[in-house]
């Protein structure tokens, strides 16, 4: 084992409180009492309860689920088929224009995307909806999904798949049978990632809603734009907590499958 | 015939919802504004057959582009939010590059928390996460209070609503998007070539700039494009943290089509966004194909 030089020590420390400290920060103070959301007053739980009553922000939190539900799953899909495409499936015309499309949402400033689509649900008379939402996420999910299955694709051994067809699969069964397991937890984790970014969207999901329907974002957005609220706080501590338990779970899961993968190698050396 | 739908499917969704739109922005920053729904002219027409097609034509110009560079508060914005992004990317690769440093020196056993503990941030709301410096930078936010009880300053601080504000929220909703592709760079580096370096007699430094800097390479340029092309079209950063007078071109085109309504202006604005970007976007697409391919 390396023991730690102290710069490192000290870049990780200061590294991490600077990660950390604005969301403790944040988390505390939506037990504060007081209104006046930087003077601490006493604990208190009152913004939670206020939080819960108030209707339009369930009413939000209901479509930003259902739309991140719809969209995380179309996008996997969609996603998954691109990238397997594009590593197994040789040339095509148009691949380059293909892969440029695919990728390029990772980086594309949000107000482009948002803009364009929305032109585009006008000039077709689209009613902007949940379901304008829902192809709007969908489209730059796709992305995400396509690269973190890409880079489980590429690093995967080919012959497994090659081995199925020779002894007779169909090339449906084989990735259904053989590929679709590997880089099931690739397809997995691209999901949770349309999924959060579907939830988390302001900007693409300001310009393709209608009036019908209002996002979580838009709604934190409209309330914190002057200034900070106790309730906005609430919400946030709710929210920073779900992720957390998430991405603690996930990640205990996958160590463990690891361990186990380490124990079956050993057993099998010996 | 399956791979051919295969390819259809996801091939014909991206036309239909990423090229198509480019294009109809593109044909509407040639349009004028109108009192109108839709409102801009001209729009097509083709039940009036040819006539309307070539009145459509000849309707369409390039007066939104000439107004942009009459009007200084366009290229104003533009070189703003360049210089916006450019700094902000080279600080978040300095604060971002010792991270990702230390965590691939880290024993084994700790980088799997290490890197959830970078991940996590990663996962939890962009919005949230920028509105949680408001509170902290504020006139009587919790920074002035903690360096007002300790005496380091004697009137609080003006930071929230100026473009210190704004370059501390983006390293700070950034850092994971740099941390993680240096990481991985990182994470492969041969041991054996630093020591071989120092046994030829090169000082640590030198070995780390002669050595770890060049092998990074990769994440570099990963990282610094996925921190740079974002934030040169950012919203929500400059709206909740910076004043005023922060000027960013993602600012101006939203409140160009919410608040004035000028669709043909605000697509112009994007168009021409998307120009200076276009090369950036290329380029990082082809570095992550190639790091595809150096792993097959």
């Amino acid at each position: 084992m390396r023991r730690i030089s102290w710069f490192n020590a000290t870049s990780l420390t200061l590294g991490f409180a600077f990660l950390y400290i604005p969301m403790l920060v944040l988390v505390i103070y939506s037990f504060n009492a007081n209104k006046l959301v930087t003077v601490w007053a006493g604990f208190s739980t009152r913004w939670y309860g206020e939080l819960f009553r108030n209707e339009a922000f369930l009413d939000a939190a209901w479509v930003t689920l259902r739309v991140a539900l719809v969209s995380s799953t179309l996008a996997t899909v969609l996603g998954t088929a691109a990238a397997y495409v594009l590593v197994r499936g040789g040339k095509f015309y148009g691949r380059t224009l293909f892969s440029g499309m695919l990728y390029a949402p990772l980086v594309m400033p949000d107000v482009i995307l948002g803009l364009s689509l929305l032109l585009l649900f006008i000039s077709i008379g689209l009613d902007r909806g949940m379901m304008t939402i829902v192809l709007a996420h969908t489209t730059f999910s796709m992305a995400f999904v396509a690269v973190v299955v890409t880079s489980r694709l590429v690093a995967f051994d080919r012959s497994l798949e090659e081995a199925a067809r020779d002894l007779g699969c169909t090339r449906w069964d084989a990735f259904r049978s053989v590929t679709l397991p590997i880089i099931s937890p690739a397809v997995i984790s691209g999901w949770l990632l349309g999924f959060t970014l579907s939830l988390d969207d302001l900007v693409i999901a300001s310009f393709t809603s209608g009036p019908s329907a209002t996002t979580l974002p838009i709604k934190i957005f409209s309330a914190v734009r002057l200034g900070v609220s106790p309730e906005i706080n609430a919400l946030s501590a709710i929210l920073i907590g779900i992720v957390t338990v998430g991405v603690i779970t996930t990640s205990l899961i996958s160590k463990r499958a690891i361990m186990k993968r380490i124990a079956e190698e050993n057993r099998a050396d010996t | 015939m399956r791979r051919a739908a295969l390819i259809a499917l996801p091939f014909m969704w991206l036309l239909a919802l990423f090229l198509v739109p480019f294009l109809i922005v593109a044909k509407i920053s040639l349009s004028d504004i109108a009192l109108a729904i839709p409102p801009y002219t001209p729009t097509l027409d083709l039940s009036r057959g040819w006539e309307g097609i070539t009145d459509w034509v000849t309707g369409l110009d390039f007066e939104n582009y000439i107004f942009l560079t009459t009007d200084s508060l366009y290229w104003k914005a533009y070189l703003s939010s360049l210089q916006i992004a450019v700094l902000s990317t080279l600080m978040t690769l300095a604060v971002g590059y010792p991270i990702a440093y230390a965590m691939s020196r880290a024993a084994d056993e700790w980088r799997p928390t290490l890197l959830m503990l970078v991940i996590l941030p990663f996962w939890t709301s962009f919005l949230i996460r920028v509105y949680s410096w408001k509170a902290i930078l504020a006139q009587e936010g919790f920074l002035n209070q903690l360096l007002l009880s300790i005496g380091i300053i004697s009137e609080p601080l003006t930071i929230l609503n100026t473009n210190i504000a704004v370059y501390i929220g983006i390293v700070y909703t950034y850092l994971p998007f740099m941390v993680l592709p240096l990481y991985a760079a990182l994470e492969k580096l041969d041991d054996s070539l630093l020591e071989a370096a120092e046994d030829l007699g090169c000082s640590r430094m030198k070995a780390f700039w002669l050595i770890t800097v060049p092998l990074s390479k990769q994440g570099i340029i990963a990282g610094s494009f996925l921190v740079f092309i974002p934030v040169m079209g950012e919203f929500v950063i400059p709206t909740l943290l910076g004043g005023s007078d922060t000027l960013m071109i993602g600012k101006v085109l939203w409140e160009e089509f919410f608040s004035n309504r000028d669709w043909p202006v605000a697509s112009s604005v994007a168009i021409i966004l998307l120009a200076i970007l276009i090369i950036p976007i290329v380029l990082f697409i082809k570095n992550e194909e190639k790091q595809w391919e150096s792993e097959v």
